[in-house]
């Protein structure tokens, strides 16, 4: 199997890897404390009120 | 299959929306569990949601004032689109499920698609990039950034959030307007297109769909096409909801995973496989 083959046959698991480091990123940078700020109150916009 | 797959869809769609109480009281779930976002487009005002929607929670951190790159729910969706692809569309989204439930109402003539698909089909990246992306981060709200997608398109919120809502919370009744009826007036029309049309909203304006189309090419959920034992027969054409080809089934952006193909191939020459298929392959 040469490289370009392994790349094709890993992708999902090198994007499921990134996926993962970026959660991390998000979680290091407070971001999911901005969504669960969000998420827990009634979004006005989304039910189409604001 | 189709039994299968609704069974998943109505499971998915209950265990993300199992907080019955809001239903009944006209308040949403504030659970820690609203840290996690679920892999449809499931909106977080929904009373009965424990999770958040991606969408709702990418634009939330692109209203954030300055830019900020969304790590944290871009990460969940690159979890959810490399492992399951377009396949979280066709299983996984309870208003994907709401579409296929309306397309099985008996109608004269069924459609699969609209008149000038093959440009309508970009309208979900116009709608990515313009609603989510540079209407979340610059417009729509002037200095006071506004989630454009959840507040001027998305007919998810109002089936799921804002109809249980307002038909519970006397507060929120008082305080129906215009952009009410323009969003109800949205979903009244996919609904009616829905019955005709198979899934006019994700064929043609779904941002999640548009983000996990991208992934479809190397997810790990693949259907998988054996080219030398395909008879040509067309049968996976015919029974495709959205008219793809074999050649296409596996590579296209617009599959999502339903398995109809899978279950008419006479010859079983299509099946899901973690595997790479051969067109993928050359």
């Amino acid at each position: 199997m040469d490289f370009k083959e392994f790349c094709r046959k890993y992708a999902w698991a090198a994007g499921a890897l990134a996926g993962g480091v970026f959660v991390g990123v998000g979680i290091w940078q407070g971001q999911f404390e901005v969504i669960l700020k969000k998420a827990v109150m009634i979004c006005l916009e989304c039910i189409g009120i604001g | 299959m189709n039994r299968l797959r609704l069974a998943v869809q109505i499971i998915f769609t209950i265990l993300t929306n199992g907080y019955a109480f809001g239903f009944i009281n006209g308040k949403i779930y504030q659970g820690k569990s609203k840290y996690i976002c679920v892999p449809g487009l499931n909106c977080y005002s929904c009373p009965g949601a424990v999770a958040s929607c991606p969408i709702g929670s990418l634009q939330a951190l692109l209203n954030q004032q300055g830019f900020t790159v969304p790590f944290g729910v871009l990460g969940f969706v690159f979890i959810f689109g490399s492992l399951l692809g377009r396949f979280v569309c066709g299983w996984l989204c309870p208003f994907g499920m709401v579409q296929d439930l309306l397309h099985k109402i008996p109608v004269f003539r069924k459609r699969k698609r609209l008149p000038y698909h093959s440009v309508l089909k970009y309208g979900k990246y116009a709608v990515l990039v313009l609603l989510v992306g540079v209407g979340s981060m610059f417009l729509f709200g002037g200095f006071a950034k506004v989630p454009a997608f959840c507040k001027y398109l998305c007919p998810s919120g109002t089936l799921f959030g804002a109809l249980p809502l307002i038909g519970t919370n006397e507060m929120l009744q008082s305080q129906v307007g215009g952009l009410f009826f323009w969003k109800a007036g949205i979903l009244l029309f996919l609904v009616l297109l829905s019955v005709k049309v198979y899934r006019p909203f994700c064929q043609y304006l779904c941002p999640l769909g548009a983000i996990y189309g991208w992934f479809n090419r190397f997810s790990l959920v693949q259907v998988r096409w054996e080219e030398g034992q395909c008879s040509a027969c067309g049968a996976c054409q015919r029974a495709c909801p959205v008219g793809l080809s074999a050649a296409e089934i596996s590579v296209s952006p617009e599959c999502i995973r339903c398995g109809k193909c899978v279950e008419a191939c006479p010859a079983k020459c299509l099946h899901f496989s973690p595997k790479k298929t051969p067109l993928q392959e050359k």
